[in-house]
């Protein structure tokens, strides 16, 4: 129910910006259809099925397929029952045959990303399902069918543009660079470098362009080690690249060497480089054999090297099935949590985010640079620089600095979204398919859990992210690189995901946001902290209902009230002082909504 | 060190039997005295409370960023408590806002001390009785979850002797009830703490509180407050008062000391009511059985007939949970939080889940819960009355009918609604505290935290439902840590008779006026106004009250709206699923005659399906009926009672103690405002914040553990699990797998 939910926030947004759209939410709803339609969506086809809901048992209805969603509307009450995305869908298999006996025995199970089946079984006569069937793939999976993938039809228009949010030259001004150390290179302007990075990179002072295309031989897919983050104060930095190509006979790469005892030498506060390599230690020495391999301590002098033992993204793959077997339809009772830790989910949060503690802190307390990265430094490289340095860095705490925070670490350094998500491909089955971005979310969802009051956004914040990592409405997460964006000119073609969030970003807002700047966060990577985020992976599940928090509701209420008395305390002082004939001394009129709670005023 | 350790058991044999008692003698007393005045700046003793046995050079060990410290000082123990004086004085920032005036932080009461053992050579022993040897560290569990380390070896060997000795004979030798603490307490305190009357809690000791609490839920039409148990002359497992349904002669209560009768708990406002019963004693003569089963037949005609509607008899003593179940449980989930060090915590941390499974604790919760869910069906759905049966009625009982009434009368979900509620269920129906607790020490097997499991099925639904109750989990926190404080009485006996034969005089040595006891509910005792505040919701909304003119007495502040009829409505028409049906069903399980038949048929079991799903649909009325969560991942470990104590799991900065400071802080600005602007605080807005909001420290220094300590770990460092990875069983084949499937080529 995505963009259900989607489309009521939206209800709250201002009143006065609706002007040229065809309504607020950009949700067109014509009446006759009974169906929300975007911009740029059309309708395929309709049916008359029987939804089998897992919870309240067989829903006559009518399911509507557009090229964007799949809607259903039960015939009894008139009320919509499915709003589903096409994006979502991972697999579409054919249940029961023409013979099949037994009621509802014959129809259509789709299973979808978002942690949910569908099932509808249709009329046994005709091949009734056959042409639902072969609508459905072609739209949920529209790649193996040549047709382009719906953020491309999408015509939805947004008052802000969500691509302006990330620009790496003004992110990395913040951060204070290029300083005496470390440049910015336009090396990679057109991908020749390394083809799966951005093309504006920093790298050391001192390392010439023809030093980093010697690095980048001995580097796996030429990933070369680059600045994320540096610390504001002790200037250590967070360098993100991909494993060396060492092989099994231990091959050595002297500029490789060189570079990285330069990007050691910008910090003078400690002799070593700490190099955080990701993987169990097992994998890592397995990698040599395909031509991999980690820094050794005989050809990096001085360097440290410490392996965080975080699996693989098949591992990943299997636990959250596991985690999908114990909540979905049902959830477990009684062996709750033997179940839940049967499925290693917790685990790996507590592993990554044990990982991310030791970067942050290495860099924070420990004085030293680090270096992190696993086999190709996209998939667990990007979860341990983007964690670090969420719980270094208040800014990317904020709305928009996670924006930008995902934008660089995830999206423009070459997560493989396409591949791991599998956005309109019909290979359900494909390995290269992996929660590794639903992985990192749900770690800063444990993270805001412990620190109820360090983030700007919400839960729903977090979840809206997920929905549209599957939902295809927007381009943010599409393409596995910034190359392939570009080719495909996404950011021209079509809209952003924080155009929608960030047009709408009251709904987004943690009322409790005390914003505190240098403040570092450590969470308790300890399981006893750790929890199953029930509103998102149960979120299906009717009996598991999602509240609203009734502390926030509170807590909104009071600050209503507060605002309510500081206008009749202004409107009290300016009677006095017209009284007085001195209106002047009369405070300016407050902001609405004051964004953070001041204790005082 | 070892040397000493072996001479002091040496020493200790030889020398003469040591005596126990003569920590106690008069002339031992007096030659504490004057140690006692040099030390009068740092021991701070209760009126009454005597000084037994010290030793000094102790060092208490302190868990700071995973290595250990210690800090040196005196140990103590008096009749009251075992307390720590360390020469160091506290840094005066480090001072918790959250104080108890009665128990500081390094203090122990005798009756919190759960297991005491001894290190020798490094190894962890249980000590017990007398020891041959004294062990170079005392490690200390506390009923309330704590773990103190207090290292002996640079104590004088005769020092550790009698400290050891003393602390173990003090704690964990049998005691006579007279011999507690509470009444030395309220022998010296007699004079000097005028009795405070507990406003609004009622505390079900007079004929006219059960008169009124029958008023409040309007089930004065069927049923009556009897006085026939007046000085205990029919049962003296019994009140002096309670109620019964107002047809029953009231010989017959006398008839089988109190057995067999339908005793009233709580009416429903559809004038469903839930009453308990003791069973019967078991016969096995025929011909009292016939009796019995006559006499029964009799109470029940009585009960069956109309105005009452049908009962449903539910038999606590089988098919629901055994105190020894509870007993187990209990005991090995406690033992989860009991950690000696930062080793142990990481270690038992990857498999946390499994642990806490085994120890079943969760699932005994889960059972209560669904156990007053089913009743809470039969009264609200089915508009049946409950008749809880269990052989002294006295325990789960207690906790089945306080947690329906917690669930139904929001009047239970106020303070001095859930304090009148444990007084009527808990105290007043005669739980056996002293025993279950095991405060005499008299016997282990007794020892079931009955009590604490309501607690924590209370503490499920003020989590899953925070606006629906007055008080906070803190609130139940400390009121499980009264538990183990022998100055007040409410849980210091077995039954209100024990308390007025202890306390009459009869047998005292002060045979004059019967002693003033302290109850738990002035928490004023323990707790400054201040510190008190924490103990009241913000969040929660009363109830609006309903128009003006009906207001009169000082009931109707509680008083529900009764919209239904007080005669006997046969359905009640919000809800009447499956009607007929369960009737039909009742009726049949009635026809076969009592409890045991009862097993759980689908039919009950769809209805409580029912009953739940559709409850769980609405949105929660917070003055309504109010249902907790089962399922598994919504029954959770009480974190604030269980993990308080322990710096691993301490979020420094985060945590509900967070949350809790920017409401209070929002809530006394407005508060503030309200005063500028001219206008009597709003109930519901800044009222809550009550007296005034307490100065809460910068949240920067607030943990998880709020409000039981600040930030304990002084660094920034973030503590790092220890143990490493699990093996992943079956799955090595992926774990070992490449990322991805592509040759890197250039090898």
């Amino acid at each position: 129910m995505a963009s259900a939910s989607t489309s009521k926030y939206n209800s709250h947004s201002l009143e006065n910006e609706s002007i040229k759209r065809t309504s607020r939410d950009g949700v067109n709803r014509d009446l006759s259809e009974a169906v929300p339609r975007l911009p740029g969506e059309t309708r395929i086809t309709d049916k008359e099925v029987i939804y089998i809901c897992p919870f309240n048992g067989p829903i006559k209805g009518r399911v509507y397929i557009t090229n964007y969603r799949l809607y259903l509307r039960s015939l009894e009450t008139d009320s919509a029952l499915l709003d589903v995305p096409l994006g979502v869908i991972s697999r579409i298999e054919k249940m029961g045959g023409a013979t099949s006996r037994g009621e509802n025995s014959y129809g259509l199970d789709i299973t979808c990303k978002d942690m949910r089946n569908l099932r509808f079984a249709l009329k046994q006569e005709g091949h009734s399902r056959r042409d639902m069937f072969e609508i459905l793939t072609r739209y949920a999976f529209p790649l193996a069918h040549s047709l382009p993938i719906f953020a491309f039809l999408n015509e939805e228009k947004f008052n802000v543009d969500g691509w302006m949010v990330y620009n790496p030259v003004e992110e990395y001004r913040r951060q204070g660079l290029p300083n005496h150390h470390w440049r910015i290179t336009f090396i990679n302007k057109c991908y020749e470098l390394c083809d799966t990075y951005p093309p504006l990179l920093v790298v050391p002072f001192r390392a010439t362009d023809e030093d980093l295309k010697r690095v980048a031989t001995f580097r796996s897919r030429n990933r070369i080690p680059v600045l994320s983050w540096i610390h504001p104060e002790n200037k250590t930095v967070i360098v993100r690249c991909s494993q060396p190509l060492v092989g099994m006979s231990g091959k050595r790469n002297k500029d490789d060497e060189k570079y990285l005892d330069v990007i050691r030498e910008t910090n003078r506060q400690i002799s070593k480089l700490t190099i955080y390599d990701a993987r169990p230690s097992v994998n890592a020495v397995a990698n040599k054999a395909t031509g991999g391999g980690y820094e050794s301590d005989d050809a990096y002098h001085n360097t440290e090297l410490f392996f965080l033992d975080i699996h693989n993204i098949h591992v990943m793959r299997e636990s959250l099935k596991k985690v999908k077997d114990i909540v979905y339809p049902n959830v477990e009772e009684s062996h709750w949590l033997s179940s839940l830790e049967s499925t290693h989910w917790l685990e790996h949060i507590k592993l990554i985010l044990t990982g991310a503690i030791q970067v942050a802190d290495k860099v924070s307390s420990g004085r030293s640079s680090v270096l992190v990265h696993c086999s190709d430094g996209w998939d667990r490289t990007a979860q341990l620089t983007s964690l670090a340095m969420l719980m270094l860095d208040s800014f990317y705490r904020s709305i928009e600095g996670f924006e930008i925070l995902v934008q660089k670490e995830w999206i423009s350094f070459g997560h493989k979204f396409a591949s791991r998500i599998g956005h309109g491909d019909k290979n359900h089955a494909d390995a290269d398919r992996s929660p590794i971005f639903l992985q990192f979310i749900d770690c800063v969802w444990q993270m805001s859990k412990q620190f109820p009051t360090a983030f700007e956004f919400n839960e729903r914040f977090l979840m809206t992210i997920l929905d549209h990592l599957y939902s295809c409405r927007f381009g943010t997460f599409l393409y596995n690189c910034e190359s392939a964006r570009e080719r495909q000119k996404v950011t021209e073609r079509t809209a952003s995901l924080w155009s929608l969030i960030n047009s709408n970003k009251d709904t987004f807002k943690n009322p409790f946001y005390t914003k505190e700047i240098n403040r570092v966060l450590y969470p308790v990577a300890s399981m006893r902290h750790l929890e199953l985020w029930v509103n998102y992976y149960i979120r299906w599940n009717p009996r598991i209902k999602q509240q609203p928090n009734p502390v926030e509701q509170r807590y909104m209420e009071l600050l209503a009230l507060r605002d309510e008395y500081i206008k009749r305390l202004e409107e009290l002082q300016l009677a006095n002082s017209a009284k007085l004939s001195d209106p002047s001394t009369s405070p300016s009129s407050p902001s609405q909504m004051l964004p953070h709670v001041q204790t005082h005023f | 060190m070892l040397g000493k350790g072996v001479g002091g058991g040496g020493g200790g044999s030889r020398a003469p039997k040591p005596s126990f008692v003569s920590y106690v003698r008069p002339e031992e007393i007096h030659t504490n005295e004057k140690e006692a005045a040099e030390k009068e700046v740092t021991l701070h003793l209760l009126p009454g409370e005597q000084l037994l046995c010290e030793a000094s050079t102790v060092l208490k060990c302190v868990q700071e960023d995973s290595c250990q410290r210690g800090v040196c000082g005196k140990l103590v123990c008096t009749d009251f408590k075992i307390a720590f004086l360390g020469d160091e004085p506290a840094l005066e920032g480090d001072e918790t806002q959250f104080k108890n005036k009665i128990v500081g932080a390094n203090d122990i009461t005798l009756h919190c001390v759960d297991q005491i053992y001894g290190v020798f050579d490094e190894k962890k022993k249980t000590l017990f009785g007398q020891l041959k040897r004294y062990p170079e560290k005392l490690i200390i569990h506390c009923k309330d979850l704590r773990v103190f380390h207090f290292c002996l070896r640079y104590t004088k060997e005769e020092e550790v002797k009698r400290i050891v000795s003393g602390i173990i004979h003090h704690t964990q030798s049998p005691k006579r009830l007279k011999r507690l603490f509470l009444f030395s307490y309220a022998a010296a305190a007699h004079s000097s703490t005028p009795a405070s009357p507990q406003k609004h809690t009622v505390m079900f000791d007079t004929l006219e509180d059960w008169r009124g609490e029958l008023e409040r839920t309007r089930g004065n039409m069927k049923y009556k407050a009897v006085s026939v148990n007046e000085g205990y002359r029919v049962c003296e497992r019994l009140p002096a008062y309670f109620a019964v349904p107002a047809p029953l002669p009231e010989d017959s209560v006398s008839r089988f000391q109190g057995h067999g009768v339908p005793i009233w708990c709580w009416s429903y406002h559809n004038g469903c009511a839930l009453l308990k019963m003791s069973a019967l004693p078991k016969e096995q003569d025929e011909a009292v059985l016939q009796t019995h089963r006559s006499f029964l037949d009799g109470v029940y005609r009585v009960i069956h007939r109309p105005p009452y509607e049908m009962v449903r008899t539910e038999d606590l003593s089988s098919n629901f949970l055994s105190l020894p179940d509870i007993q187990t449980a209990y005991s090995k989930f406690k033992q989860l939080f009991l950690i000696d060090n930062s080793a142990e915590f990481w270690d038992t941390d990857i498999k946390w889940f499994s642990l806490l499974e085994s120890s079943s604790w969760l699932d005994i919760i889960r059972r209560c819960l669904k156990k007053a869910i089913e009743v809470a069906e039969c009264l609200d759905a089915q508009s049946t009355n409950v008749l809880l049966v269990e052989e002294n009625a006295s325990d789960l009982c207690c906790l089945v009918s306080s947690l329906v009434q917690v669930m139904m009368d929001p009047h239970c979900r106020t303070r001095a609604g859930f304090q009148s509620l444990v007084q009527k269920e808990w105290v007043a129906g005669g739980h056996c505290f002293l025993d279950r607790c095991n405060h005499l020490r008299q016997s282990d097997k007794e020892e079931v935290p009955v009590f604490l499991l309501f607690l924590d099925c209370v503490w499920q639904l003020v989590r899953q439902h925070p606006p629906a109750f007055e008080f906070t989990e803190t609130y139940l926190t400390v009121l499980s840590d009264s538990l183990y404080i022998p100055i007040f009485s409410t849980f210091f006996f077995n039954s209100p008779h024990q308390k007025e034969t202890s306390t009459g005089g009869e047998g005292l040595d002060v045979p004059s006026a019967p002693l003033h006891l302290l109850t738990v509910w002035d928490w004023s005792v323990q707790f400054e106004p201040e510190a008190q505040t924490l103990l009241q919701n913000p969040l929660y909304v009363e109830k609006p009250k309903l128009d003006k003119s009906q207001r009169k007495g000082t009931h109707l502040k509680h008083q529900r709206q009764l919209s239904l009829p007080l005669t006997q409505s046969k359905s009640s028409p919000k809800r009447g699923f499956f009607r007929e049906e369960t009737d039909h069903l009742i009726k049949n399980l009635l026809g076969k005659r009592i409890s045991k038949l009862i097993n759980y048929s689908d039919e009950l079991q769809d209805n409580f399906r029912e009953f739940y799903d559709s409850w769980h649909s609405r949105a929660p009325d917070y003055h309504g009926l109010l249902l907790p969560h089962v399922e598994g991942p919504e029954v959770r470990v009480w974190a604030q009672r269980y993990l308080r104590w322990i710096p691993e799991a301490q979020i420094p900065g985060g945590g509900a103690g967070a949350l809790a400071s920017s409401l209070l802080g929002v809530m006394e600005e407005v508060r503030r405002l309200q005063e500028r602007v001219g206008e009597r605080p709003q109930p519901g807005a800044g009222a809550g914040a009550g007296a005034g909001t307490p100065g809460l420290p910068r949240s920067a220094r607030l943990s998880s553990l709020f409000p039981f300590a600040l930030l304990q770990r002084p660094s920034a460092k973030p503590l790092l699990p220890t143990s490493g990875w699990k093996a992943l069983g079956g799955e090595d084949d992926l774990a070992t797998r490449e990322d991805e499937f592509v040759d890197l080529g250039e090898v």
